[in-house]
């Protein structure tokens, strides 16, 4: 600090650097203090915390993904139900690999899960771009075309939650909510 | 000054300006007020849209001037409020000349070009893909031209600055260092490099795609890289929003950077760490590891906001240094009671300083937390946090800075004063209470970009009816600062009394009760250099005040932050 400093739209004294003094220096260490903590947090909750985004996810041609979803539904309901009906039927699929269709401006199929087993929920889109939003819990995920994105879900309590799409897809993107029901 | 000639003495503040610059800075400011004009009128009517008691747009207007809002505001306004910016920076603070007309001109039109291209090709229905243009949506290609024109027309404008002090610096135009607020709009200005070259990667091969010449880029290709230019731009914002704090800081009621070497490092900070953080739009992406996510994070992003956190006390402590020096001294925040609340130009920065800090800085981090953000991505938490921070933050800094740039370059006097002083605090309020609106209706999980909550039925329930309203309420608020601000500027540019020749009228600044105890600079004096010397000066220049209000920031933010923690802890488990 200089005592002949000069104003900020003017060039500074020739003995300009000089380090931090008195609140200045003070407040510097907090805020990196509380920085670090802040850096400390997220790989903590990565390895202590339950709710995290890994980002597993797998290349897939949104035809395959299409048909992968087709072929699950028929192996849970018994009966064929084709995404290009546009109707979503419910599954009630056991614990492990569950699949979840977006397109405009429908999620497909509805699925049916048990609160307290763990699911790998494959999610991806056959047209745009779409964001997974599961209400009331308010947890949101990106949803791409060629992307397989699995996510490790476990359902807490019974209900019917719906998924809002939350990133634009079309002039419908507003009509397109889907749900997921809990028993 | 070289040569006296295409040069005339501001009678304010003394300085030079250079009469070239001077063209392209008015240019520039009144495109920038023009779009501000568009964007802001799509504002209303956005918010009119999403109060859905009124529910004012049709469905396919609404995704259209929602497009159309995110350009204006976001790009053209800024960009072109930024050149204004940074031709003064680099004449007037360096006594220098603008390097090249020439090069001024088409800068200029090329933005101008290619900001229309943009706001026709959305007008006509044929760029309905809001302003992050994801693929696979894909629009007209005139849209990703206009585009990318408005991108090497400002790069175009950079270097000019560039060369600027390149010239300003072999005619030893000054000496030594260059001023602070010189400083904060180079770094400013090397992002901004960084940034268009990242919207020049993502945007080529996107319009070439459009024009049917080659295949689709891969979506998240698109994204990693369209959010260099997306985060990296706001960046410059920031740059540009703390350079503008410094320099009415110092016309408004003579501030002086406490330690030059600690805000000069925070500007480094910037350029540095900022690029990593646009990671922060990619937390819940598929593809990209929770290892990649919590690194680019954290170690980056936490240093620009320890830059962040230097330049909000560094901000007001220089201003309680000003004003107790000036006798304003009386406990612990009376050089805050008596500072200039009735200069627009002070009040514009001040509120900026602390809408942008409470607000955006808090939210922004904390949504930006690589698993706090699965309880935030693409809710109207995102919008409520970047609208107190580029708007509450960046545009009323700017609408600050307009109230000295009239008089002094366009040299004309406000008219009705009294309302331009009222102007910061009705613009200030009215965008805070609409981003709290979106932060709360956000947090019940209502989604940004929609047009209808209930479109198949109620999902949120009545309290996200209420926050809706706020947004709606705030938002009509927040344009009446806005179109006042227009109107008394256009009205001035007009109507406003010529002051060419005679120093501009004061809006009010803090007169000194007592003779400043400051020593004068004599030469031949040796000059005292840290240690003890240092200590005695930071005693005789108390910044208590601040620390309590920094202090009150670093609780209000570890609550939200912890908050946040314990509100996705009540998620379902996920990986």
């Amino acid at each position: 600090m200089s005592h002949m400093s000069r104003s900020s739209i003017e060039c500074p004294a020739p003995d300009w650097f000089q380090a931090p003094t008195g609140n200045e220096r003070t407040w510097i260490g907090l805020a990196l203090c509380w920085c670090l903590v802040m850096s400390l947090m997220m790989p903590y909750w990565h390895f202590k915390g339950k709710q995290n985004s890994t980002g597993e996810a797998y290349a897939v041609k949104p035809a395959d993904f299409t048909r992968r979803t087709e072929q699950f539904i028929q192996a849970n309901t018994g009966t064929a139900t084709l995404l290009e009906d546009g109707i979503a039927p419910e599954v009630a699929a056991p614990p492990g690999e569950v699949y979840l269709i977006a397109k405009q401006y429908f999620w497909f199929p509805i699925l049916k899960l048990r609160a307290g087993e763990t699911y790998r929920l494959h999610v991806s889109s056959v047209d745009f771009q779409h964001g997974f939003s599961l209400q009331p819990m308010n947890m949101n995920f990106q949803v791409v075309p060629g992307y397989d994105h699995v996510l490790t879900i476990k359902p807490q309590a019974p209900g019917v939650y719906p998924i809002v799409c939350n990133e634009f897809c079309g002039i419908g993107h507003q009509n397109m909510v889907g749900k997921i029901i809990v028993e | 000054m070289n040569a006296s000639q295409g040069t005339r003495t501001c009678p304010t503040t003394g300085l030079p300006v250079c009469l070239d610059a001077q063209r392209f800075i008015k240019l520039n400011a009144v495109c920038a007020v023009v779009f501000l004009l568009i964007g802001g009128i799509g504002a209303l009517l956005l918010a009119l849209t999403r109060w859905q008691t009124v529910h004012l747009l049709p469905v396919d207007w609404f995704y259209r001037i929602l497009t159309l809002h995110g350009l204006n505001m976001l790009i053209f306004w800024i960009l072109f409020f930024e050149v204004a910016i940074l031709y003064f920076a680099c004449t007037s603070l360096l006594k220098c000349k603008l390097a090249s007309t020439k090069a001024a001109w088409v800068s200029f039109l090329m933005m101008l070009t290619g900001a229309i291209m943009v706001d026709v090709t959305i007008m006509v229905g044929q760029a309905d893909v809001m302003m992050t243009s994801y693929l696979p949506l894909l629009a007209h290609p005139a849209f990703y031209l206009g585009i990318i024109l408005v991108a090497v027309g400002t790069l175009i404008g950079v270097i000019n600055y560039f060369a600027t002090l390149y010239q300003a610096k072999k005619q030893k135009t000054y000496t030594g260092s260059v001023p602070l607020v010189v400083f904060g709009a180079t770094a400013a200005a090397i992002i901004a490099v960084v940034t268009l070259l990242h919207g020049a990667i993502a945007i080529i091969p996107t319009f070439m795609h459009s024009m049917g010449w080659i295949a689709q880029p891969d979506p998240i290709w698109y994204r990693m890289t369209w959010w260099g230019l997306g985060h990296m731009s706001q960046q410059v914002n920031v740059c540009a929003m703390v350079s503008v704090w410094y320099l009415l800081g110092a016309l408004t009621t003579g501030a002086k950077p406490l330690n030059e070497t600690v805000c000069r490092g925070a500007f480094v900070l910037y350029i540095l760490f900022i690029n990593l953080a646009s990671a922060h739009h990619l937390l819940v992406d598929p593809a990209i590891s929770a290892g990649w996510k919590i690194w680019n994070t954290s170690y980056a992003m936490y240093l620009a906001v320890l830059a962040s956190m230097i330049h909000g006390f560094t901000v007001p402590a220089s201003i309680e240094v000003a004003m107790r020096l000036k006798g304003y001294g009386r406990g612990l925040f009376g050089w805050l009671t008596s500072a200039p609340w009735r200069n627009p130009g002070f009040s514009a920065f001040f509120l900026s300083l602390v809408i942008f800090g409470f607000g955006g800085g808090i939210t922004g981090v904390t949504l930006g937390t690589q698993q706090i953000n699965i309880i935030a991505h693409n809710t109207l938490r995102i919008p409520g946090h970047f609208h107190v921070t580029v708007v509450g933050g960046t545009t009323l800094a700017f609408m600050g800075l307009a109230f000295y740039v009239v008089p002094l370059i366009f040299q004309r006097e406000y008219i009705f004063k009294p309302l331009a002083r009222l102007q910061p605090y009705l613009f200030g309020l009215g965008i805070t209470v609409m981003a709290m609106g979106m932060s709360f209706a956000g947090s019940m999980g209502v989604a940004r970009r929609s047009w209808d909550i209930e479109a198949t039925g109620s999902i949120y329930g009545p309290a996200a009816h209420l926050f809706l309203g706020l947004v709606g309420i705030g938002g009509v608020l927040a344009f009446l600062g806005l179109l006042l601000f227009i109107l008394l500027t256009v009205g001035t540019l007009i109507f406003g009394r010529s002051n060419a020749g005679q120093p501009m009228e004061n809006w009010g600044t803090p007169k000194a009760l007592v003779v400043a105890p400051e020593p004068r600079e004599v030469p031949g004096t040796p000059l005292p250099v840290g240690g003890a010397t240092g200590l005695a000066v930071a005693e005789a220049h108390p910044t208590q005040g601040t620390m309590i209000l920094a202090l009150v920031f670093l609780l209000s933010f570890a609550v939200y932050y912890f908050a946040n923690w314990k509100a996705l802890a009540d998620a379902w488990p996920v990986r």
